[in-house]
């Protein structure tokens, strides 16, 4: 394990009864950066945040945290780890300052220092106007804000988020991603983020994408789009099988069928597109051709497109 | 000696050290106790629930038991609207607890308890916060029907309704540690409720707070017997009557029953403590 890194899994597996929910992932997260664990719902990312939470026992494999082992030092991990869950873990019945003052007596921050504290979150996340308001009252948007405000209070060095653009819109989207940005910026803290957004995998500096509790690929967005050989091509078609059998046959590519469409990764997709079109116009009811994207990857990989996948 | 130093390091066991100090633990006890305060007087409908239902209760069947029903026998000087008053106390305090522990469940799902559970604090902290909060609200609503007792024209001791206050703190102790064991591991309100009807209404029902043990069929007597909360009742029944206890019949002695409940409090407490200690999770 590498003793530096920020978060580090070795072979982490877990099973709810039957079911292989983990299976056997690696990753390492360098202190500061800005992770992304990406993959479709039940590809086993909820259960890897649950384990980096500290809420797992029984799990198989190592994990660490700033060095603390997830399995036997949790109470170190707690006091140096912020957790934001998918479902807003606030009091609605309390006002937003309410929920911030129970927070910081959580981590043991008291009186002026507490106020302080809060006040200061408060400003920096745009929110001083609601610190009197029932968070009951508050926009999805505005609870995220609330829980990141939450999250300067007990100033952690690592921060974990699971899926937290759920129930936002793309306002609050935007919003969440910035102050995020800014939050590693100016605290050096340590993000990781598990989402199924292609956009959101984009913006981080390493990313793992999980597939049925595997890792299946790994690397910067830009270094898992570039493993892909310059363009993708997908081709639409009344009998797909067979005109993949003939653009084998006539034109050397190897077509992979996913979904009911035909893709081609080529170099020079533009000079394939001209010539399957002049080949094979009758046979084809669309083409596109496009710059490889994250989904792009994760089709590679798994064969099968990302939201079919469960 | 160099070979000594060598072995030292290779076998150090890194241990999950609860580094937390006693201020930081008792901030964050008395943080999520004040929350349960707030929630509560935010939350209108919880005072009927636990309040004004028991009440009902007391008055329907109070009133029209004790027409046909002596509990003590012809001579006692206690009608049936007064034996059920001490039980009355005991169901707010239970309602009380089950209310307040039961918002573990959905609370665990998609609400605060999520961060509580991921806090650097420890699990007694989680649970004496809760029981905190819920024994205050419990006791203070305890304590309000006190004040009905003199208007109902019931002759209680004074010394020993004071004394009652602390009984009824063990009490609320006792109940909220035993309704938060139990909702700790379930993952639905649905058979938190069906707990509810098959296990806690006859733990009261089989207290001595409804009807007294005498003439019943042996197997329910044992049950009685065996009820800690039956020791609860006696206790708080002594108090009530401190200065007159022949007319309370024959119930188990002040002493042993206020050993009993001290016992039953301190128990349910460790277990609330030993399940959360065992498993912070979230569903």
């Amino acid at each position: 394990m590498n003793p530096n890194a920020a978060v580090t899994s070795e072979n982490l597996a877990f099973s709810y009864q039957e079911r292989r929910a983990l299976d056997g992932v690696s990753f390492s997260v360098s202190p500061g950066s800005f992770f992304g664990v990406l993959g479709p719902n039940g590809g086993g990312k909820t259960t890897l945040f649950r384990i980096l939470a500290t809420l797992v026992s029984g799990f198989e494999g190592r994990a660490q945290i700033l060095g603390h082992d997830l399995a036997s030092e949790r109470h170190a991990i707690r006091e140096n780890l912020g957790v934001v869950f998918q479902a807003p873990s606030v009091d609605p019945k309390l006002t937003v300052l309410e929920n911030l003052h129970l927070h910081g007596h959580l981590y043991g921050r008291t009186g002026n220092d507490l106020r302080d504290a809060s006040t200061r979150a408060l400003e920096r996340l745009g929110i001083a106007d609601r610190a009197g308001q029932l968070v009951e009252k508050l926009s999805g948007g505005l609870k995220r804000r609330v829980e990141l405000a939450k999250c300067l209070l007990s100033q952690p060095r690592v921060l974990i988020l699971d899926e937290p653009s759920t129930g936002l819109d793309p306002g609050g989207r935007r919003d969440l991603w910035e102050h995020l940005d800014s939050l590693r910026a100016e605290e050096g803290v340590t993000v990781l983020v598990t989402t199924h957004l292609m956009e959101e995998a984009e913006r981080c500096d390493d990313l793992i994408i999980l597939d049925e509790g595997r890792v299946v690929a790994a690397g910067s967005p830009v270094t898992l789009r570039s493993a892909i050989g310059g363009d993708v091509v997908t081709i639409r078609s009344p009998e797909p099988e067979t005109l993949a059998t003939r653009i084998t046959d006539e034109l050397g590519e190897s077509p992979v069928l996913v979904d009911g469409s035909l893709r081609i990764e080529q170099p020079n997709g533009h000079v394939l597109v001209k010539r399957l079109m002049e080949t094979f116009q009758d046979k084809i009811d669309g083409i596109s051709l496009a710059k490889p994207t994250l989904e792009d990857v994760f089709i590679r990989e798994t064969g099968h497109r990302f939201w079919n996948a469960s | 000696m160099q070979a000594e130093q060598t072995t030292t390091q290779a076998v150090e066991v890194t241990v999950d050290r609860d580094t937390t100090t006693a201020t930081a633990r008792w901030s964050a006890v008395f943080a999520l106790a004040k929350r349960e305060l707030v929630r509560f007087v935010r939350q209108r409908n919880r005072v009927f629930g636990a309040l004004v239902q028991p009440l009902i209760f007391w008055g329907l069947f109070g009133v029209g038991l004790s027409a046909s029903f002596q509990p003590l026998g012809a001579d006692s000087p206690l009608a049936y609207v007064e034996y059920f008053f001490p039980g009355t106390v005991v169901l707010i305090v239970l309602f009380t607890a089950i209310f307040a522990t039961i918002s573990i469940i959905e609370d665990r799902n998609e609400g605060l308890l999520q961060s509580v559970l991921v806090a650097p604090i420890p699990a007694s902290s989680i649970v004496y916060g809760k029981l905190l909060g819920t024994t205050v609200l419990a006791v203070g609503q305890g304590a309000l029907i006190f004040v009905l007792a003199p208007l109902a024209g019931f002759e209680l001791s004074l010394i020993g309704t004071f004394a009652a206050f602390f009984l009824l703190i063990v009490i609320a102790f006792a109940l909220s540690g035993l309704g938060f064991a139990i909702a700790w591991r379930m993952d639905s309100t649905q058979g938190f409720h069906a707990i509810m009807m098959a296990f806690l209404m006859p733990m009261w029902f089989l207290s001595g707070a409804f009807f007294p043990p005498d003439g019943m069929p042996t197997p329910m007597r044992i049950l009685m017997q065996i009820n800690p909360l039956t020791y609860a009742l006696a206790a708080l029944r002594q108090l009530l009557y401190l200065d007159r206890p022949e007319v309370l019949g024959d119930i188990p002695g002040l002493g042993l029953s206020l050993v009993v409940t001290l016992l039953f409090a301190a128990s349910m407490t460790w277990l609330a403590t030993a399940v959360t200690a065992r498993s912070r999770y979230v569903s």
